[in-house]
């Protein structure tokens, strides 16, 4: 017996030495040629090693890009190690990362000129106490998204600083499992967005000054979508006061100046425990997709949307009319008495003749004086009837919790 | 008897001098230079050893007007087999080679060319590796460039006017963000249907699908194919004309199965749904890209429309293809321009 577990002893002596043997770590430092050296030392990295970039500032040209599993890229601080890409000239991204079960953490990606981190088809990728920002402030010339994973499997997005995209600070699409968790999006267009994908839990950020909060959105004609089993929950969605600046044509471009959190198109979401206060135009919409789309298998209505226990302040008290036509609707509607919460009513065309399964039903319960304001569309259609409601009541219902999010 | 054994080891010494290094195609590392490979009898001058067969595609993709010279190199004995409308699936041990240059004087190519970087595609045991070779100021040797590097060069083109490039070699992974597909690294070019046109060999003009049947390296193709055309020849319709370069210059990433899939428009000739054509597609994660218009393709309205945009932009946040062109293709964004225009709104 005694001989057995010396024995395993022996061999888990072995194992650690032959990990530690070739797994290394290269530490760089800034230099005139850190373009070239970060580079290729990222090609050169094998599974296992870790490339650790010393406190200071590091300046690009081009892009950088990393296609290695297994592997951890990390700075020295958020505010230490700066990757610096305002002379940027080639590549469409800051860095991106296209391989599996990577970890990258404690640096900060500034002035990239299209966005800043993106990472495609990666199955896990930890984005752990990184800052992207672009310095001048918004402007439609910033880059689109400062994190953007994409086709992507097991996301942690976690303690992340993200500023200044034209698009969305924080923007997951068309990936499943994932966590965006203890991070701030500020003066963004829209702070986090989780676009076309399952399975994720938002929880414990701060979405503020941006020009909406929290995006849940769902998008037709794409390889993945029908969002859905999305949590939202003990975030702040406070005071999203800048104006829009994100390039026409993008779907953020319509979002109102002063919106906290909008779902659009996905199904089951859960929003709750969330404060959610001073959004000059609403603090929280539930709308259908509103463009023509010939796409069969798409579905542009939310449905099976759970709203409760969150902390509404005050909104509504600055609608930016002049944006998309959310807004503008909403105040003609509201006769300027602007909800807090507002879904626009709009179902399938046999549910609004038939009525809508119950659990598909919004359900909105403990919010403590919220207000809100939805319309019956058929009123809508009819002449004398005045289609908008406001009674709040008429959506309590028990909450059937979602399940939580486990990354493998 | 010992004359002639040692007129066999003089032959068999030059022959083999003008051999390819077969065995390091296969290899793990890659050597550093490029005349390693034995590719070329003479790397300078580029002239291909023996079993190295030069071919050319009916449209290429535009890298900044560089002219581009290929190879293919099939081992002995081995064959491709045919897929349709997908690459030929190459034996391990297969290698294509090419060479990127600019003539010093377009208006007379016997002034004289400079080389930049000759590309490999490696098929080896675990599938393809690309690998760029960046040829030296001296231009007798190309060294290997893991991390890509940038080349200053000048010509005079076709007007007589100069004309100046900040040349990229790729890195390793920038090589894949283009030769991807399904996350595999695949050669984009050497499709059957793309290779169906008439090349002057050494010693005859042939169709190069009918010389790789003789050579044996590939077998008779039973099935009709998809050919597109030679975007720069007029005799072509329009449309024909425009699907082609769409399909060589985006199709390879912009496919359902390429690194743009997640856009969901698709521009590879065999896509033919309109909303993923780019036909009043509205963009999804393009963020100033859009230029601020609200479809990729607007019938009618080219200036409106996010593919001209984005072909027309040198800014990196902005332009497409997204890497390997740091110049705006004129010839094409003229012709692209047409063919929108010209759409029924």
């Amino acid at each position: 017996m005694l001989k057995k577990s010396h024995n395993l002893g022996f061999y888990l002596l072995i194992l650690f030495f032959s990990f530690s043997l070739s797994a290394k770590q290269i530490v760089l430092s800034p230099s005139d040629n850190s373009q070239e050296e970060i580079q290729e030392a990222l090609i050169d990295l094998e599974p296992g090693d870790v490339l650790t970039l010393e406190a200071g500032e590091y300046y690009f040209e081009d892009g950088l890009s990393l296609d290695v599993d297994d592997v951890i890229f990390e700075g020295s601080g958020i505010d230490a190690t700066i990757l610096n890409f305002e002379n940027q000239i080639s590549g469409a991204q800051g860095l991106l990362i296209t391989s599996d079960d990577v970890t990258i953490r404690d640096f900060a990606i500034l002035d990239a000129k299209g966005d800043a981190i993106k990472v495609i088809g990666a199955d896990g990728i930890n984005m752990i106490r990184l800052r992207t920002e672009w310095t001048g402030g918004p402007k439609e010339t910033n880059g689109a998204y400062g994190f953007y994973p994409v086709e992507s499997k097991d996301v942690l997005i976690d303690g992340c600083v993200a500023i200044g995209a034209s698009d969305a600070g924080i923007y997951v699409g068309q990936s499943q499992n994932i966590i965006v968790k203890n991070s701030i999006a500020q003066y963004n267009v829209a702070g986090i967005e989780i676009e076309n994908s399952y399975y994720a839990d938002v929880f414990d950020n701060l979405a503020s000054h941006n020009t909406g909060g929290i995006l849940v959105f769902d998008l037709p004609d794409l390889p993945q979508q029908g969002g859905h089993h999305v949590r939202v929950f003990r975030n702040k969605a406070i005071n999203n006061d800048t104006d829009n600046f994100a390039p026409e044509g993008n779907i953020v471009g319509e979002v109102p100046r002063g919106t906290g959190i909008i779902i659009q198109a996905n199904s089951d979401v859960e929003v709750f425990d969330n404060d959610i206060y001073g959004n000059g135009t609403v603090n929280l919409s539930i709308v259908t997709y509103g463009y023509e789309t010939e796409d069969e298998n798409y579905n542009p209505h939310p449905k099976s949307i759970q709203i409760h226990n969150n902390r509404f302040g005050d909104g509504g008290f600055d609608p930016d009319v002049g944006t998309g036509e959310l807004a503008a609707i909403l105040f003609e509607l509201s006769d300027g008495d602007m909800p807090d919460i507002f879904w626009d009513g709009i179902l399938p065309m046999n549910q609004m003749l038939f009525g809508q399964p119950d659990d598909e039903r919004l359900i909105i319960s403990n919010n403590g004086g919220a207000t809100f304001l939805t319309i019956n569309p058929i009123k809508y259609l009819l002449p004398f009837f005045d289609p908008v409601e406001r009674d709040i009541k008429e959506y309590d219902g028990e909450i059937r919790p979602l399940p939580e999010v486990i990354l493998n | 008897m010992k004359k002639t054994s040692l007129l066999l080891i003089i032959i068999f010494s030059i022959t083999s001098l003008y051999a390819v290094e077969k065995g390091l195609i296969l290899e793990e590392k890659f050597p550093k230079k490029l005349s390693d490979f034995r590719f070329f009898k003479d790397t300078h001058a580029q002239i291909p050893s023996n079993g190295v067969v030069p071919y050319e595609l009916i449209s290429s993709l535009f890298s900044d007007y560089s002219y581009k010279q290929r190879w293919v190199y099939l081992p002995e004995g081995k064959k491709a087999s045919f897929r349709r409308d997908k690459v030929f699936d190459f034996p391990v041990g297969s290698a294509l080679i090419k060479t990127f240059y600019y003539p010093i004087d377009e208006r007379n190519l016997s002034l004289g060319k400079r080389l930049m970087e000759t590309r490999l595609l490696l098929r080896k045991e675990s599938g393809w590796e690309a690998v760029s070779y960046a040829w030296n100021d001296t231009q007798d040797e190309a060294f290997i460039k893991k991390a890509g590097k940038t080349i200053l060069n000048e010509w005079i083109d076709f007007n007589g006017e100069i004309k100046s490039v900040r040349y990229r070699v790729p890195n390793k992974n920038q090589c894949k963000e283009c030769h991807a597909v399904n996350d595999l690294v695949t050669p984009i070019g050497p499709k059957a249907r793309n290779l169906n046109k008439v090349f002057n060999y050494q010693d005859e003009s042939v169709n190069q699908l009918t010389k790789w049947i003789k050579m044996d390296f590939i077998d008779e193709i039973e099935v009709e194919l998809n050919t597109p055309v030679n975007w720069k020849d007029e005799h072509f319709s329009l449309d024909q004309r425009v699907k082609s370069y769409l399909d060589i210059n985006c199709g390879h990433c912009h496919s359902a199965s390429g690194g743009a899939n997640s856009t969901g428009l698709y521009l590879d000739l065999t896509e033919e749904r309109p909303t993923h054509r780019g036909i009043y597609k509205k963009p999804v994660a393009t963020g100033r890209g859009s230029g601020g218009h609200e479809f990729s393709i607007s019938p009618g309205n080219p200036e409106e429309s996010i593919l001209l945009y984005r072909m027309i932009s040198v800014d990196p946040g902005v332009m497409m293809p997204e890497s390997g062109r740091s110049l705006s293709h004129k010839e094409a964004i003229q012709m692209i321009r047409e063919w929108i225009n010209e759409m029924e709104t």
